[in-house]
């Protein structure tokens, strides 16, 4: 926990929004943070008494099972006490306001409100009103900065470092809150980033952001030291972006085939949950290249890490 | 009661003057003589310009009063410098039929102080799916018809309402926006969209419907006016098209040319508006379109929302902000101070005669023998917008504090002061 003894000198917020309001050295920071904590898990007692006492509402007013069971486990094994919302259990279907309803969960004293929401700006929108930490979760296609810093942790981790790295992002960047998470902190930590996708889902305007765009997956793969690939968002689009799944995985699809492309050292990255034989073969999705399961695995410290500095060291 | 203004510069576009001089008003009237038993009011140093008329309001009644009333909204456009203003249809009930367009004009004659003037539904329910009862609309007193907030977007139904509309004399005004292409779109789509997963509303969403506009504009030989431009390729085609004399117009709002897309990065809903605010490029070519006369009128496009129902979620949020009472000082600040674009006397022509002309309404001039409505203007005075003070119900509004140059400093309609500063 020696990291952890200097935090109150390099972390000053109250909540973790977005990863584009951060600095380099904050991301590094909450990674080094994490650190310490991905130690405590390979404890026999697994837990720290970092956040005894105190009250982590996971308001999840979107549908999620990884984000949410990663942020309940870190939360308890912060020794906080832990509450879960969904939109179907709350007052929200009654007609309640999310600023009612955020409101008197701080009147019950909840001292972290961790928000998943299906709009963007939700978290900064009650990070305004309430003196509770909001961590973001994920906010429709804005930010979800957690996912973000568990990459870059699984990042660092395996290649020791991230600046200099090519990093391709593949698939739907378009509603991606966790590409546009990725760029901002990719960016911040010197990383060179690809984004890889149907001109539909992958607009020019990503360009304007300091990323580089291409429609020719075959091209990009060679130089990468990353590929994370998105998953394909069959429900959040409504509309046709693209032919067909057949198409998709012929011009876009991680196959075998094109795998031989890339490094043997590049890493294989996926946020979840995973659409098999779309954006990944299933194979490589378990092969020797995946750190998918890492990423899960960190995504734990890493939630431990911003609970810790944003309930804990944040809020004096 | 009788009135002498003194020693104004009377600014009178349709006439037009430029002059100091007097202005009289006799029994309601503008006057040629003076007349006696008169309240004397002062106007060294300010302008003296025909009531102002705003073409584009939103006053929520009947139905939504907790926004608006007629009598509030009215109150906030005397405050404003505006003695008419143009008030939209989609209220609840919506004004598709006689009885709710008479209502409104019974209401007003009880409850507003300035001249209120309905506008009546082009297709029933505003579901752009049937032609609304037009002639009998005309005839219960409707200027325009318009389903402003949507947009028709079967073309064969919009260009029989345009025809049709012919007949009785009355302009279509459109909102401009292609639901296919602007789908769930809230903010202008370009940068800040794509940073802050905002879903896009692409500028061609609105060209598109221009364009369209124009097309029936000259097929069906009669007006339409598009509201609230607010793209740069929309001003192109407009340019062309009246270039060509198409009966074809377009209307520019404050915020349209006071702020950039770049606001909406807190996500504070006093930035959602539809169309929604655009870019730099947008707001230079804006103002060519208002210095060459490609557009020709200006508005507010008010639209009031109580606190709770725009404090929520970005998405969630009604479009929409109030606009009467910093329109004049906006307009006054960018376009002849900040920017040169036009000097005072454009700019009330864009508020007076030019809106008059396209209703067909017997305002917006000091004509000896026109109802003595009158504004008078500070072009000079540095104000500070305060939303607490607004006479509007509501105050949802991204002006609150800015410092402005110049504002109304009395309204007189029909030869009675119904605000002063």
């Amino acid at each position: 926990m020696m990291a952890a003894l200097t935090s109150e000198l390099r972390w000053h917020r109250k909540d973790l929004l977005g990863i584009r309001e951060l600095c380099a050295d904050e991301i590094t920071f909450v990674l080094d943070n994490a650190d310490a904590f991905k130690q405590v898990g390979t404890r026999d007692v697994k837990k720290v008494p970092a956040l005894r006492g105190k009250t982590v509402v996971n308001f999840f007013v979107e549908p999620s099972t990884r984000t949410r069971t990663s942020f309940e486990l870190a939360a308890i094994r912060l020794s906080a006490d832990v509450i879960n919302i969904s939109a179907s259990t709350s007052s929200l279907t009654k007609g309640e306001t999310l600023k009612d309803t955020a409101k008197i969960l701080e009147a019950n004293h909840a001292d972290i409100i961790v928000l998943r929401h299906s709009s963007a700006g939700a978290a900064h929108f009650l990070g305004e009103r309430l003196s509770a930490s909001v961590i973001n979760a994920g906010d429709g296609a804005h930010e979800h900065p957690t996912q973000a810093l568990l990459d870059l942790y699984t990042i660092r981790e395996k290649k020791g470092s991230i600046a200099g790295l090519h990093v391709v992002i593949v698939g739907d960047i378009l509603f991606s809150r966790v590409a546009r998470s990725n760029i901002f902190g990719l960016l911040k930590l010197g990383a060179r980033v690809t984004l890889v996708g149907p001109t539909t889902l992958v607009p020019r305007a990503f360009e304007q952001l300091g990323v580089s765009i291409s429609n020719d997956i075959d091209a990009v793969l060679p130089t990468a030291d990353v590929v994370n690939l998105l998953r394909i968002q069959h429900e959040r689009q409504g509309k046709e972006y693209f032919p067909g799944l057949g198409e998709y995985i012929r011009l876009f699809g991680l196959t075998k085939a094109r795998a031989k492309l890339l490094k043997p050292e590049c890493l294989i990255m996926h946020p979840g949950p995973i659409n098999r034989g779309v954006e990944i073969d299933s194979e490589l999705a378990d092969g020797v290249q995946s750190v998918i399961l890492d990423q899960v695995t960190n995504g734990l410290a890493v939630r431990m890490a911003v609970l810790y500095l944003c309930g804990g060291i944040g809020k004096r | 009661m009788n009135v002498i203004i003194q020693n104004g510069r009377v600014i009178d576009p349709a006439n037009g003057r430029d002059e100091v001089a007097d202005v009289f008003i006799t029994d309601g009237k503008i006057a040629a003589t003076a007349p006696r038993d008169t309240e004397v009011i002062d106007g060294s140093g300010l302008i003296v310009a025909p009531g102002l008329i705003d073409i584009h309001v939103h006053l929520r009644e009947p139905g939504y009063g907790w926004k608006e009333t007629l009598a509030s909204g009215a109150r906030a456009a005397a405050a404003g410098g505006f003695t008419t203003v143009v008030c939209m249809p989609n209220t609840l009930p919506v004004a598709d039929s006689p009885s709710t367009v008479t209502w409104i004009n019974e209401r007003a004659a009880e409850t507003a102080c300035v001249n209120i003037l309905p506008t009546g539904a082009i297709s029933r329910n505003l579901a752009g799916e049937e032609l609304a009862p037009i002639g009998s609309l005309a005839h219960a007193g409707v200027v325009a018809i318009t389903d402003d907030g949507r947009c028709i977007q079967n073309n064969e139904l919009m260009r029989r309402a345009v025809e049709y509309a012919r007949m009785v004399g009355v302009p279509v005004l459109d909102h401009c926006q292609d639901y296919n292409l602007v789908g769930k779109g809230i903010v202008h789509e370009g940068y800040w969209s794509t940073l802050l997963g905002l879903p896009g509303w692409p500028s061609a969403g609105e060209e598109v419907i221009v364009a369209r506009n124009i097309l029936l504009a000259e097929l069906c030989d009669h007006d339409i006016h598009c509201q609230h431009i607010s793209s740069a390729g929309s001003v192109r085609l407009l340019r062309e098209a009246r270039a060509r004399g198409v009966k074809i117009s377009g209307e520019v709002c404050p915020h349209h040319i006071a702020l950039t897309d770049e606001s909406i990065q807190n996500f504070d809903t006093n930035y959602k508006m539809n169309p929604p605010l655009r870019t730099e490029a947008d707001i230079e070519a804006l103002l060519e379109a208002i210095a060459d006369g490609t557009i020709g009128i200006l508005a507010s496009d008010h639209a009031p929302h109580a606190r709770f129902e725009k404090e929520v979620e970005f998405d969630a949020a009604p479009f929409g902000i109030v606009g009467l009472e910093t329109e004049l000082g906006l307009f006054i600040d960018v376009l002849v101070h900040k920017t040169g674009t036009i000097d005072m006397l454009r700019v009330i022509e864009m508020l007076t005669i030019a809106p008059a002309r396209l209703l067909k309404i017997k305002k917006g001039t000091l004509s000896v023998g026109a109802s003595a409505d009158v504004t008078l203007i500070d072009p000079a005075l540095e104000w500070t917008v305060d939303a607490k003070s607004f006479e509007t119900v509501s105050c949802n509004s991204p002006f609150d504090g800015w410092k402005l140059k110049g504002r109304a400093v009395r309204t007189i309609v029909a030869g009675q002061t119904a605000w002063k500063l």
